[in-house]
Parts: C-alpha cells; sequence; structure tokens
C-alpha cells in the first residue's frame, strides 16, 4: 500500500506548480488553469486524509470543492470574455484596472 | 428697602456692560455713554437707600441674600451669596459713588476717542467685578471679583491697544497680579484644609476654636493684597497703568480695584488680629512702601506717574493702619483718599486734556489763569492730600499716625516716624505737581496745541493711529482756542469730588478736635467682632501735639516745594545735576531704585532665558515635538515602503498572498502558538 505522506508530498509538489505558474505566467487562461491545479492539489490531500483516516468528510469536502471549480470555471470563463472584449488582450499585466 | 434689591447692584453694571460691549459699536455715542451712566447711577441710588435703611432700621448688623447654592461637593458647601455690613456699605458707596462720578466725566473726556463703547463696556465690567468683590459673603466669590477686576484693569490700561507701551502695562498689570492672587488662592486651600468652608461667617467664627496656622494664612493673603493693591514687593504695575486713559487710573487708583486688598486685609481682620505677626509684616509693607514710593514721586516729570505713585504710598498708608489694627482709620484714609485721588487724577486727565494730551510737566506752567476750574478742584485736591487742615486728608492720614504713635512699641514709633516723613515728602511732591503746572512760566507751546493740531493729538499724543475724526469745528468751538478749559461734563464731576475731598474728613473727626469720629463708630460693629477689643487711642493731648508735628511737617513741604519750584526754579535742576551726594540721590530716585530692572536682571531674564532653553529648546523642541515627528516619521516612512506593494498587479498581490501564507505557515511550524 503506498502511504500516505507520498500523496502528501504529490499534493504539495502540485500545489507549487500551481503556484508558481500563477506567479510567473502572464495569460489570465494560463492563470486560471493554475488555480484549477492548486484546487486539485489540495483535493488530492483531502482525499489522501479522508483514507488515511477512514472517514468520508474529507471526500465530500472534495466534492464541495469541484463544484465551487466549476461554478468558478463558468464565472471566470465570462470574466475573461468580457475582459477581453474590453481590452483586446489577455495579459494580465496590462488589465490593472485596480491600481488607482 | 427691599433687601432683594441687593443682587440689582452688580447685575446692572453688567447688564450695561453686555449691552455696550454687543450692540454698543453700533449705537450713537449718545447712547452708549447714557447706557453706561444709567446702569452705574441706579446701584448708586439703590445703595443710598440701602444706607438709609440700614440707618433707620437699626443697623442689623448684616443682611445675607443668599440666591442660590453655588458648588457642593460633599462636605464642601460654598453658597453664591451676597452680604452686606458697615464695611461693605462705605465701600459700596465709594465705589458706585466714585465711579459713577468718573463715568460721567469719561463721557466728556473720551469723547473723541475711538473705541468709545468698547470703553465703557471695560468701564462697566469693572464696575461690575469691584461690585462682587465688595458684596461677596464668601472666599470664592470675593476671589471672582478679585480675578475679574484684574482683568478688567488689564483691558483698560490696554485699552490704547496698537501701542506697544499700552500693552505691555496692561500686561504687566496682569502678570505682577497673578503673583499676588498665587499667594491669595494658597491662603484659601489652606483655609478650605483647615475650616471645610469659604464662608466668611463660618471661618471667622471659627477662628479662635479650630487650630490652623492663622499666620500663614495671613501672610498668603498679605501676599495677594499687595498684588492688588501694589504694595512692595509687587508695586511695579501700578506706575506703568498711566499707559491708560486718565479715567481709567482715576477708576484703578480711587475707587475700585487698588483698595481691594485694604477691603480684603480689614473684611478678614478675625484672622489679622490673631496674628501679631502678620500684622507687623502688614505694618512694615506698609510703611515702607509708603516712603519709598513717595520719594519716587518726588522726581517724576510725567504728571500721572507722580500721582500713581502717590497713590502707592498712600495705599501704603492704609497698609500701616491696618497692621497696627486701626482698620476704621485704613478704611477711612481709604474713603477719603478715593475722593482726593479721583479729583486728582480727573484733574490731571483735564490739565492733559486743556494741553492736547501733554503729560510732562516741563511743558506746562502757568496754567493758574487758563483753566481757573481745574486749577481749583485740584488746588482741593493737594491741600487735602499734603495732609492740611481741615481738609479730609488731614483727618484720615492723622488717625493713622496716632494709631500707628500710639500702638506701643519702639517699632510702632519708629514706624509712625517713617509715617511722618512720607507726609512731608508727600506735601513735597503734591505742591512740586502744583507749583510746576499752574504756576510760573509758561513751557507748552501754543502752537502746537491750537486748532489744526488738536484733532490729531487728542489724548493720545504717542500714537497716531488711534485718533480720529480730525474734524476741529465738529461742535466744539472750544477747541479753536489751543488751551482751554474742559467742558462742564468733566468739570462737573471735580466740583462734586473737591467738595467730598474738602469736606469728606468731617464724618471721622476725632474727639481730641471736638468731633465724635462717626466713622469708627459707625464700622464699629464690625471691627468690634474680632478677637481684640478696638484699639483706644491715646488721649486727646496726645492726638493734638501728634496733628501739630504733621502739619508742621507738611508746611515744610510746601515751603521747600515753593522755593524749588516757584521762588527759584532753576535750583532743584541744579541740585540734580549738581556733583555729589544730592546728584546720586536724584540719579536714584529718578531710576526708581532700579527696581524694574533688578526684577528685569533677576527674576524677568533668567526666567526667560530658562525658558527659552529649557521649555522652549529642550521639552518643548525635543520632547514633544520630537516625540511627535517621531510619530508622524514612523509612520510615512513605514507608508512609503508598503505602498509599493500596491502596484495594480495581480500577479504581485498573489505573490504576497503566498508569502503571507508561507508566513502563517511557517509560525506555525516554528513560533510559539501552534495553530492547533
Amino acid at each position: 500500500m503506498v502511504p500516505t505522506a507520498y500523496y502528501l508530498v504529490l499534493g504539495a509538489v502540485l500545489f507549487c506548480i500551481g503556484i508558481a505558474s500563477f506567479l510567473i505566467r502572464r495569460s489570465v487562461i494560463t492563470i486560471f488553469m493554475s488555480i484549477e491545479l492548486m484546487l486539485n492539489a489540495v483535493n488530492l490531500t483531502f482525499v489522501a486524509f479522508a483514507h488515511m483516516w477512514g472517514q468520508v468528510s474529507g471526500q465530500i469536502f472534495v466534492f464541495f470543492v469541484m463544484v465551487v471549480a466549476a461554478a468558478e470555471a463558468a464565472v471566470g470563463l465570462a470574466i475573461i470574455i468580457a475582459l477581453f472584449r474590453v481590452r483586446q488582450t489577455l495579459n494580465v499585466d496590462q488589465v490593472n484596472l485596480l491600481k488607482n | 428697602m427691599n433687601t432683594n434689591l441687593l443682587w440689582l447692584i452688580p447685575t446692572l453694571p453688567f447688564a450695561g456692560f453686555l449691552i455696550n460691549g454687543t450692540l454698543g459699536r453700533k449705537l450713537p455715542r449718545g447712547i452708549v455713554a447714557a447706557v453706561a451712566l444709567l446702569f452705574t447711577a441706579v446701584p448708586a441710588l439703590i445703595v443710598a437707600d440701602l444706607w438709609i435703611y440700614m440707618k433707620s432700621a437699626g443697623a442689623p448688623l448684616a443682611l445675607s441674600v443668599r440666591s442660590c447654592p453655588w458648588i457642593a461637593v460633599s462636605g464642601f458647601h460654598v453658597d453664591f451669596a451676597f452680604a452686606v455690613d458697615h464695611l461693605t456699605l462705605i465701600m459700596l458707596g465709594v465705589v458706585t459713588g466714585v465711579g459713577f462720578l468718573i463715568h460721567v466725566y469719561s463721557a466728556g473726556y473720551m469723547a473723541h476717542e475711538e473705541g468709545y463703547w468698547r470703553f465703557f463696556a471695560y468701564l462697566n465690567l469693572f464696575m461690575f467685578f469691584m461690585l462682587v468683590l465688595v458684596l461677596s459673603a464668601s472666599f470664592l466669590l470675593l476671589f471672582v471679583g478679585w480675578e475679574g477686576v484684574g482683568l478688567a484693569s488689564y483691558l483698560l490700561i490696554g485699552f490704547y491697544f496698537t501701542k506697544d507701551s499700552a500693552a505691555n502695562a496692561g500686561k504687566k498689570a496682569f502678570i505682577v497680579n497673578r503673583i499676588g492672587d498665587f499667594g491669595f488662592l494658597l491662603a484659601m486651600f489652606l483655609i478650605v484644609a483647615h475650616f471645610g468652608s469659604l464662608d466668611f461667617h463660618t471661618v471667622f467664627a471659627n477662628a479662635s476654636t479650630i487650630p490652623a496656622p492663622i499666620t500663614a494664612i495671613c501672610l498668603l493673603l498679605v501676599l495677594g493684597a499687595t498684588g492688588k493693591s501694589a504694595q512692595i514687593p509687587l508695586y511695579v504695575w501700578l506706575p506703568d497703568a498711566m499707559e491708560g486713559p486718565t479715567p481709567v487710573s482715576a477708576l484703578i487708583h480711587a475707587a475700585t480695584m487698588v483698595t481691594a486688598g485694604i477691603y480684603m486685609v480689614a473684611r478678614c481682620h478675625v484672622l489679622f488680629d490673631m496674628s501679631p505677626t502678620a500684622l507687623a509684616v502688614v505694618a512694615c509693607i506698609g510703611a515702607a512702601t509708603a516712603f519709598f514710593a513717595a520719594t519716587i514721586g518726588m522726581v517724576q516729570h510725567d504728571i500721572k506717574r507722580v500721582l500713581a505713585y502717590s497713590t502707592v504710598s498712600q495705599l501704603g498708608y492704609m497698609f500701616m493702619a491696618c497692621g497696627v489694627g486701626a482698620y476704621s482709620a485704613g478704611i477711612f484714609h481709604l474713603m477719603t483718599h478715593a475722593f482726593f485721588k479721583a479729583l486728582l487724577f480727573l484733574a490731571a486727565g483735564s490739565v492733559i486734556h486743556a494741553l492736547s494730551g501733554e503729560q510732562d510737566m516741563r511743558k506746562m506752567g502757568g496754567l493758574r489763569k487758563r483753566i481757573p476750574i481745574t486749577f481749583w478742584t485740584m488746588t482741593a485736591g493737594v491741600f487735602a492730600i499734603a495732609g492740611l487742615p481741615p481738609l479730609s486728608g488731614f483727618f484720615s492720614k492723622d488717625e493713622i499716625l496716632l494709631q500707628t504713635f500710639s500702638h506701643g512699641g519702639s517699632l510702632y514709633i519708629f514706624l509712625w516716624l517713617v509715617g511722618l516723613i512720607t507726609a512731608g515728602l508727600t506735601s513735597f511732591y503734591m505742591f512740586r505737581l502744583w507749583f510746576k503746572t499752574f504756576f510760573g512760566p509758561e513751557h507748552f507751546d501754543e502752537h502746537t496745541h491750537s486748532l489744526s493740531a488738536h484733532g490729531a493729538t487728542v489724548h493720545s499724543s504717542k500714537s497716531s493711529t488711534l485718533t480720529l475724526e480730525a474734524e476741529p469745528d465738529n461742535g466744539h468751538a472750544s477747541h479753536s482756542q489751543g488751551v482751554h478749559e474742559s467742558p462742564l461734563v468733566m468739570t462737573v464731576p471735580l466740583m462734586v469730588l473737591a467738595l467730598l475731598a474738602t469736606i469728606g474728613g468731617i464724618v471721622g473727626v476725632p474727639s481730641a478736635f471736638g468731633g465724635h469720629n462717626e466713622f469708627e463708630h459707625f464700622l464699629e460693629p464690625v471691627f468690634a467682632s474680632g478677637n481684640l477689643p478696638v484699639h483706644e487711642a491715646g488721649s486727646s493731648m496726645l492726638a493734638i501735639s501728634l496733628a501739630i508735628v504733621s502739619v508742621l511737617v507738611a508746611l515744610l513741604g510746601l515751603y521747600v516745594a515753593w522755593l524749588l519750584y516757584y521762588r527759584k526754579p532753576g535750583l532743584s535742576r541744579k541740585l540734580a545735576t549738581s556733583s555729589g551726594a544730592a546728584k546720586g540721590l536724584y540719579a536714584l530716585l529718578d531710576h526708581k531704585y532700579w527696581v524694574d530692572e533688578i526684577y528685569g536682571r533677576g527674576i524677568v531674564a533668567p526666567l526667560l532665558a530658562s525658558s527659552r532653553v529649557l521649555l522652549n529648546g529642550l521639552i518643548d523642541t525635543g520632547v514633544v515635538q520630537g516625540s511627535v515627528s517621531l510619530i508622524a516619521g514612523t509612520t510615512g516612512a513605514v507608508s512609503s515602503l508598503t505602498r509599493r506593494m500596491q502596484s495594480g498587479n495581480i500577479r504581485s498581490y498573489a505573490g504576497w498572498l503566498a508569502l503571507g501564507a508561507a508566513a502563517v505557515i511557517a509560525v506555525a511550524l516554528f513560533g510559539h502558538y501552534p495553530l492547533h
């Protein structure tokens, strides 16, 4: 049986990859995808812990997260399309509308 | 007479102050003066009525009008209460009567001044506070009036506020008085601590039963009195107070402020009687002040300054009287002094008015024929203050000298001698003023006092910004004659005061001269309630011989003044400029013993220096300003650092977020605050 720590390490690695690409990439789509990656990394640790403790609550949390992620994907894509229409770009460095 | 009218006495001048102070600027001058006069005349009438009532109704000792409770904190209680006894009645009479005459005079004297309404508002305010002071039935209310006259005097002395010297004189009066008030306050604290009350009645009734540091209380009260009544060492403000308009000088010097100290000592005579030390201090302060002020007065050139030092000197006499327990003699002199000093000041004002603002006696002379009414009224004042019989000053001053002499003990014989010499000096400097102003050749320049210059130099010759109405023929035909007699509105008060100064002594003629000394008997109910019996003055033989001596001394003063300033006019100048002792003495007196300079070097300069270095440099700049700018600077620096975080770049925000999360995890893992 694969030890729980392996899953946790894999989750942490995936999460860090998500953070790194979030910080480095400029395209809104890629940033969006890296958020999904981080969410899935968290999901993985949830499932691992649920299995380890023999409890179902972790699994349920994963469902909640997936629901929220799906909703976010729908809303987020709409926002991205609206943003593209306004600014004609998907580069986040050029859409700093909140400054000032 | 309904004693409920008592509260009207101070309230009416206050109403006058409010009306003139708020609306006066828009009112015509006639109405301003009418308001001010009405609101001082009515209290004077009420006082007169009260007087008749007290005489007819078997003279009740004290009428208290307890208006309302004022301060009531657990165990400590002060009422807002007025009380009237015989002493109050005399003070009320002097303040309202002489005050009213001064108001009348002011209506004429100030006629050409800017700020007419302001002047009368202040004048009424002065009356209000003085009446509160006199009427109060507790130390606290007395203190309210006490501070109030200080404020009013500051406003009035600094009336020509665009003139530096006037503004400074006002400040000087205010600050010097604060020193005295400090003593008064401490005395009140001691009284509260030991008696638990500030009510006169309670304190005096328990004075002999409750052990309290009576001497300390009395000495602190005396400190307060020296400030208000311009005694050594706090007399320096009074001569400078001459910067105010002349009626103000008359009001301050004669009827109101400076008499407050004497009144307070007399009012607290129960306490003073219990402390021979304090009494001796009062007597010595009084005698020393009387003498030194008189010597300074001998060489002054400003006509008002001579009178100012004379006031300081005469107040010294009153203190001396209080110091030997002869309170009624002190109050008697206070009353006669109010008559003749008000007269002298107003007459001096009339002289100044005639010469369009000239106050230097060296530029006067020969005015006898030009302004006869002023001359004759002033003559009455000069003879009264010089102590020549049968004018009022003779009786009151002699009473003090007699009481001092017969008090017993070599100290008091010495004080009597000082008083006697002072009487001679008084006579000398007053006749010097008289001769220099009214006799001899004319030293003034007729031309500068003529029509064209008048409008621009009226009263405040040094300050062109304050003069107004350069319209010489604005209903003042008399002004076109150059040196001129004052209008009736000014001369009538002079005549009334001259009459009072002449015959005012009648009420206090001692039995030695065939009188009954009614004044002393009138005040007996007040002063007999003390612990000491009213001092019995010596035999009538002693009284008569002492009176003869003092009259001779006064005549000697008259003779010397006549010799120096009338017979041989150049002699005094020769004495002053000659070498030797006379010159040194003259310089000493001319510089007023350098007291102002000593105070300046010894007290003011070190205080200023330490304030600048220690308070301003170290505390204010260093500590206060430093800490403030430290806080501001730190906040600024932190914000300029953190401001960069808000770049508007979403990825940098995310980076900060991640950094924060990492920091939280780090703290949870390695810090003292685990997350579980």
